[in-house]
């Protein structure tokens, strides 16, 4: 009887979960409008956290006054204004803006490669962007054009070049497209770690900076850094949501792509230029952050479906919103690289989701 | 129910919808077909038979523009296929995707509608009559019973059926299919070339399909073209073109294993 009853109760819990998230799946715009006031009552609050706590409501107040001069009665010092306008808000943005960057990116290179395991570094960029910045460590010279350091050009540059490097190569291979990327990508990545190895071994006292760009984080956002990286990855995610077509069709293999309408050679080119220019400029602002890119899609995937234009929209809102988190979570602990943070909340939810899926993903 | 009457060819009309004009077609430099010709009207049902490596599926992968040919044209209502662009080309062929591993977890009504892509608008996506059109494909194929189940806990038989009626909510007046029975049980293969002959029957698709079965040929396609070492070896209705003489000689196989007799129409009709 009880065991009877109590297996009832599951089975309605399980039915009222069930329920969810066929809404979840009918209604992927709701969910996304719920996910846009999530960000944004994450973002408030994220500004007002910090060694110098801020209200929420002195945080909206003092964004309503600069950028559209209201005035809401509120008021607060002086202090306060540099510390939410000049320093937490350009860091909050920035971490939404390279969260929503690193799950477009990887939700599109998932989809272009047919493989789960892929994320936004998986073809080489990570480590090219390493390898840039470690070498611009290493130059005694400083260049600084509008905040923007010879570290994050070099990191920019070197993620584009590894990039372009693998699939100019890939192209010589016998492989089919996406399994001579992959490869291609993985042997021009080793090679490009070791340099960086290299690098790291001669550093001497430039070994931490290094050390803190493989880690990322935020601390170095500023107003003219998120201007320059803004327009980039908002330019290629907008290729990339255009495109969505492309990648369901990719779903079934290049060669039905092929019959569904998909012209598979040039669309790849632009995917992948695309995923890696919001990679690239991802990179430089904030070094390399893992995890988002590789967990957000899935766990997307999990509650809509594999539809390429329901996951990428949502993967945009749910990344930011992980980074944002995650950076909070990082300057609350003490300043801990936001890498870290974002990996540690983030495997054990995502070993949790992958249990709870209904079947396993197949390699 | 089935139409087993082989359709009279000289009574349909109009120009052909899809034409071979001394098509070749090699990868690289190995030559797999050989200055084919080929004329298929409207509303025909054309099966390809031969051995493997025969150059069946090279022929098809030229209809659909997916190989260019090295000679010759290959022309899809009267224009050459390399004029399409590729998705005005899905809209006039539908072609059956191999079962492929899917790389993410997809329901039976997702992979459906991936037949409407080349109908969809990039900025927009599906309008409700992208959806009618996968409901009813999916109503004709029977996979009610399937709706919101994951694509890949299916049987191989029901992922084939899932995968024909992605194609037919693709609605294009042509139907390509490149060895649609060959993982299928007796069931699923009848169900599956009913379906083709009913969507031949009713909407006046044609159908071309590579099979490797001489009796579904025999039974379900009023045309059937044997293929063999690069040529159109024979085409013509089954009862002509599989004989026993040709069979020997094209498969090199005794055509008793088969049928246990020599071939007749009498028996392909049992």
């Amino acid at each position: 009887m009880t065991a009877a009853s109590a297996g009832f109760g599951a089975s309605r819990a399980r039915t009222r979960r069930s329920l969810l998230r066929e809404g979840a799946r009918r209604h992927p715009r709701a969910l996304f409008g719920t996910a846009v006031v999530a960000l944004a009552v994450l973002a408030v609050l994220a500004v007002g956290f910090g060694t110098v706590s801020i209200a929420p409501e002195t945080t909206v107040a003092i964004v309503l006054h600069r950028l559209l001069g209201l005035d809401t009665g509120a008021t607060w010092s002086a202090a306060s204004e540099t510390i939410v306008w000049d320093l937490r808000i350009p860091r909050v943005l920035t971490a939404a803006m390279v969260g929503a960057a690193l799950a477009v990116a990887g939700a599109t290179f998932q989809g272009l490669l047919r493989n789960p395991l892929a994320d936004p570094y998986v073809l080489g960029t990570a480590s090219g962007a390493a390898l840039g910045a470690a070498v611009a460590l290493l130059i005694p010279v400083r260049i600084v054009v509008v905040e923007f350091g010879l570290v994050h050009a070099f990191a920019f540059v070197g993620a584009l070049l590894a990039i372009t490097v693998v699939y100019r190569l890939s192209r010589l291979s016998a492989w089919s497209g996406m399994t001579s990327l992959l490869l291609t990508g993985y042997a021009v990545g080793s090679l490009l770690a070791a340099g960086l190895a290299m690098a790291m071994y001669l550093s001497g006292a430039t070994l931490r900076q290094i050390f803190a760009f493989l880690l990322g984080g935020f601390e170095a956002a500023t107003w003219p850094r998120l201007a320059i990286a803004l327009p980039l990855v908002v330019v290629g995610t907008a290729v990339i949501l255009w495109r969505a077509r492309v990648l369901n069709g990719l779903m079934l293999g290049e060669e039905a792509a092929a019959h569904l309408g998909v012209d598979v050679r040039r669309e790849r080119a632009i995917l992948l230029a695309a995923g890696s220019l919001v990679t690239a400029a991802a990179v430089a602002v904030s070094g390399l952050i893992g995890f988002v890119g590789l967990v957000v899609p899935h766990v997307v995937r999990l509650v809509v479906g594999p539809s390429a234009r329901a996951v990428l929209p949502l993967s945009i809102v749910v990344g930011a919103c992980l980074l944002v988190l995650a950076d909070l979570g990082a300057r609350l602990l003490g300043d801990i690289p936001v890498g870290v943070v974002s990996a540690l909340v983030g495997a054990p939810f995502f070993l949790f989701l992958l249990r709870r899926a209904q079947s396993g993903y197949e390699l | 129910m089935t139409d087993l009457v082989p359709t009279d060819r000289a009574a349909i009309a109009g120009p052909p919808i899809v034409e071979f004009r001394a098509v070749t077609l090699a990868y690289g430099r190995r030559e797999i077909v050989r200055a084919a010709d080929l004329s298929i009207a409207p509303g025909e049902r054309v099966a390809l038979v031969g051995p493997n490596g025969a150059g069946k599926s090279t022929l098809l992968r030229a209809l659909t523009g997916l190989l260019a040919p090295v000679a010759g044209q290959v022309e899809v209502d009267g224009r050459d296929v390399a004029d399409f662009d590729r998705a005005a080309l899905a809209r006039r062929i539908a072609v059956v995707p191999q079962l492929a591993v899917l790389p993410f977890s997809a329901r039976v009504e997702e992979i459906v509608a991936l037949g409407r892509l080349p109908h969809e608008d990039p900025i927009r996506g599906p309008r409700p009559a992208d959806r009618a059109a996968v409901a009813e494909a999916m109503d004709r194929v029977g996979l009610g019973r399937l709706l919101g189940r994951d694509a890949r806990e299916l049987s191989l038989g029901e992922r084939q059926l899932v995968l024909v009626a992605l194609a037919i909510a693709q609605a294009a007046p042509i139907v390509v299919l490149d060895e649609p029975t060959v993982h299928l049980d007796l069931r699923h293969q009848v169900e599956v070339m009913e379906l083709l002959v009913d969507l031949n029957a009713r909407d006046g698709t044609t159908v071309l399909a590579v099979l490797h079965d001489l009796n579904l040929a025999a039974r379900y396609f009023p045309r059937v073209l044997v293929v063999a070492d690069g040529r159109i070896a024979a085409d013509g209705p089954p009862a002509d073109v599989l004989t026993a003489a040709r069979i020997r000689d094209v498969f090199g196989v005794d055509p008793g294993i088969l049928w246990g007799a020599p071939w007749s129409p009498a028996s392909a009709d049992r």
